[in-house]
């Protein structure tokens, strides 16, 4: 069983991940899944009368903008990086907590590696499915890797400069 | 200058740590060189030609004397003993060993001193005029803006890993000296009717493989709102900027793409959430910053005309020194010393250990402790007493810093290129030593007046060949090298990109060929007439038929 890490632990993942061509034949219909934007896309109905727990993922080029107003129907947002230094859903990510508000779990998946953590996390991550080759419990030191940050985000609502003065 | 405090100075020791150990995982396996490799670039950390290059941070240029003496320190325990300036005001070591990175980064962080997104696809330095705060034509200090920049762009989370690397310069002045329109964003501070202060705002300016000026998309962004701009910006462009084609992902393409009014519109929609919120900058941080650059403790003095005037005339060497080194100030009484490291001979840019110890002592002894690189790759003493000019001009001739060469053909701008960097098509330090070889007589410099030549290597362009009067770049043709010469670019105010001049030429051919083009310029320019000022009245095509005419 894949491990993940959430809220700064390493847990079990509960979650199946289908992927992109997935179809809505034998979905089961109890187990937590996080579908393809392209389904959530054509069978929405379908899928929130569903029993078990529903997340959808977006590809890199894919735009929250899409589904902002649908938000409530996910438990997870999961966010695909191609490639750890693509940085599009650090904006997705951090969209999503200070825009839309959205209290769910926000996951990176694909290529997450421990150095990109930090940065991540603070822009509104709180789960991240580490590269299947990389060991989790190494990955979780990246989210410690400063103890100060300049700048307002997801995870701190003040920047460093609004903070100095107090 | 700015001064860390606890805060600044742990987010610098955390980026230690973090570096220490990323190096550690790589040379033990646990990272591969491809995991590595934006890791170290995000450190200014090349593989190079012989050995990695470590390219430290200078904010917008500015060094205090102890931070000097830590180059100095660097170059001998860790390097050959020198280093070199860079284009954006950075400091080049070529010859670290890996290992030594964490510890080099140590070191520097002792000084407040870093290494932080000198490369890789980030928010890199941001660059200013390196005469800020003394400039006679100066309306705003742009330092304390860049300060806050610096702050705002380090470890910025969202903006991490763009689609390429992305520069910002701030201007001040009435000239523009930090070349802002050919930067990814350049900022210009000015003054609306009611004496606010605000920013004329450039984007997708750049140079590169493809060379665009910037296109202005607000005419006046009040100060209190520059970050959450930026920040509008940044996201726009981290989102929408191309990552499938790395030679298309700038931000200058994307502007062009999109339009500058389209463009603009975006960055206005997503500011609009922005707008006011908590990184909206308060008095108090502007304060906080600005009171890092207070004048010194200039002394009541009053100008030396008379009297500097009077040694011009004993000493000819020194009148032509002080006629080119020499900058005005805005303090009766000083003035702003520029060092020449462009004397022949030596990699134009390049300083050694010796010379570094030199400086900071002059530093401290002339200029209150502080000098600036620039980005044409010269170092300043920015606040000399003018009484103390000539004592000072002796003292820099015998470290080799008062060839009275600023501005001249032989100021030559030029990247490490082929000898150094493994990006290069072609050598240009060789053709930068055979041109000044080739200008060797003063009288004739003098006589030519301002002419910028700068060399690249190669068309990422870190020489500024597009925006030199005259610009040379080395190009590998079936693997040999040859030089491609443009001509009437500037980075000045009136910016523009320079026109190529037509088939490129053998490395033995370049002294020649910039001697026909200067003979041009001597034939066709009017009184007190400057080879920009000339190419742009007469254009290309005189140039063009000397250059490339059979048996003249």
């Amino acid at each position: 069983m894949q491990r993940i890490i959430k809220d700064g632990k390493v847990v079990n993942e509960t979650w199946h991940l289908l992927g992109k061509d997935a179809t809505l034949d034998g979905m089961p219909n109890c187990d937590d899944l996080i579908v393809p934007l392209s389904l959530w896309r054509e069978h929405a109905h379908a899928l929130k009368a569903r029993d078990g727990g529903l997340g959808v993922w977006l590809e890199a080029g894919e735009e929250i903008e899409e589904i902002a107003d649908q938000l409530e129907h996910f438990q997870v947002i999961a966010l695909n990086f191609p490639a750890f230094t693509d940085g599009r859903h650090s904006s997705t990510a951090y969209m999503l907590r200070t825009r839309y508000g959205y209290k769910g779990e926000v996951r990176a998946i694909g290529d997450v590696l421990r150095d990109q953590m930090f940065a991540l996390k603070r822009c509104g991550f709180d789960a991240f499915a580490v590269r299947e080759d990389k060991d989790p419990f190494d990955a979780l030191k990246g989210l410690d890797d400063f103890s100060e940050v300049y700048q307002a985000s997801a995870d701190q609502p003040l920047p460093l400069f609004r903070r100095r003065q107090a | 200058m700015y001064v860390y405090d606890e805060y600044d100075q742990k987010i610098v020791e955390d980026r230690v740590k973090q570096f220490r150990d990323q190096t550690r995982r790589y040379l033990a396996g646990e990272l591969s060189g491809e995991e590595f490799r934006p890791l170290r670039l995000q450190n200014g950390l090349y593989i190079q030609r012989f050995a990695p290059m470590l390219r430290v941070a200078v904010p917008y240029g500015l060094l205090s004397s102890r931070q000097v003496r830590m180059l100095a320190k660097i170059a001998r325990d860790y390097d050959k003993g020198y280093a070199h300036i860079s284009t954006r005001q950075n400091v080049q070591f070529n010859w670290p060993e890996l290992e030594d990175i964490p510890d080099i980064l140590a070191e520097l962080a002792t000084v407040q001193m870093h290494a932080i997104q000198t490369s890789g696809n980030c928010i890199r330095n941001t660059t200013t005029d390196q005469f800020a705060g003394v400039a006679k034509d100066e309306l705003v200090d742009p330092r304390p803006w860049c300060e806050i920049i610096r702050q705002w762009s380090t470890f910025h989370p969202e903006f991490s890993h763009l689609p390429r690397k992305f520069k910002i310069a701030v201007n001040g002045s009435t000239s523009d000296r930090a070349a802002i329109e050919v930067h990814d964003i350049g900022l210009e501070a000015v003054k609306n009717a009611e004496g606010e202060l605000g920013f004329r705002v450039s984007v997708g300016g750049g140079l590169g493989r493809t060379p665009v000026i910037g296109s202005f998309i607000n005419e006046f962004l009040p100060w209190k709102h520059l970050l959450s701009y930026l920040d509008a910006i940044l996201r726009v462009y981290n989102r929408y900027g191309r990552r499938d084609n790395k030679y298309k992902a700038r931000i200058k393409i994307l502007v062009k793409a999109l339009t500058p009014e389209v463009f603009a519109e975006r960055v206005n929609a997503e500011w609009e959430h922005l707008k006011d919120g908590p990184t909206t900058l308060t008095e108090a941080e502007l304060q906080r910053v600005a009171s890092c650059f207070v004048d010194p403790a200039y002394q009541a003095l009053e100008d030396q005309d008379a009297a500097l005037a009077q040694l011009d005339a004993e000493h000819p060497g020194f009148a032509r020194w002080r006629s080119r080194n020499v900058f005005p100030h805005k303090k009766p009484g000083y003035c702003a010393v520029t060092l020449s490291l462009k004397p022949t001979g030596v990699a134009p840019g390049d300083v050694t250990d010796k010379q570094f110890d030199a400086i900071a002592d002059l530093a401290d002894r002339y200029s209150f402790g502080e000098v600036r690189n620039s980005h044409n790759q010269n170092i300043i003493l920015a606040d000399v007493e003018q009484r103390q000019l000539f004592t000072l001009w002796g003292e820099l001739r015998e470290h080799g810093f008062a060839t009275p060469n600023v501005g001249l053909l032989t100021d030559i701008i030029c990247c490490p290129g082929g000898d150094f960097c493994s990006l290069a098509n072609a050598k240009s330090i060789p053709i930068a030593e055979a041109i000044q070889r080739r200008f060797d007589d003063l009288d004739y410099l003098f006589d030519l007046g301002n002419i910028d030549l700068n060399i690249s290597g190669c068309m990422n362009a870190c020489g500024h060949h597009h925006v030199g009067h005259i610009g040379i770049l080395g190009v590998d043709k079936k693997g040999q090298e040859f030089y491609q010469v443009s001509l009437g670019g500037s980075s000045g105010r009136d910016a523009s990109l320079a026109q190529i001049l037509g088939p490129s030429f053998a490395q033995d051919d370049m002294a020649d060929v910039i001697d026909k083009l200067i003979n041009v310029y001597v034939e066709k320019r009017g009184e007190d007439e400057s080879f920009l000022d000339t190419f742009r009245r007469v254009g290309i095509d005189p140039f063009k038929e000397r250059v490339y005419a059979t048996n003249h």
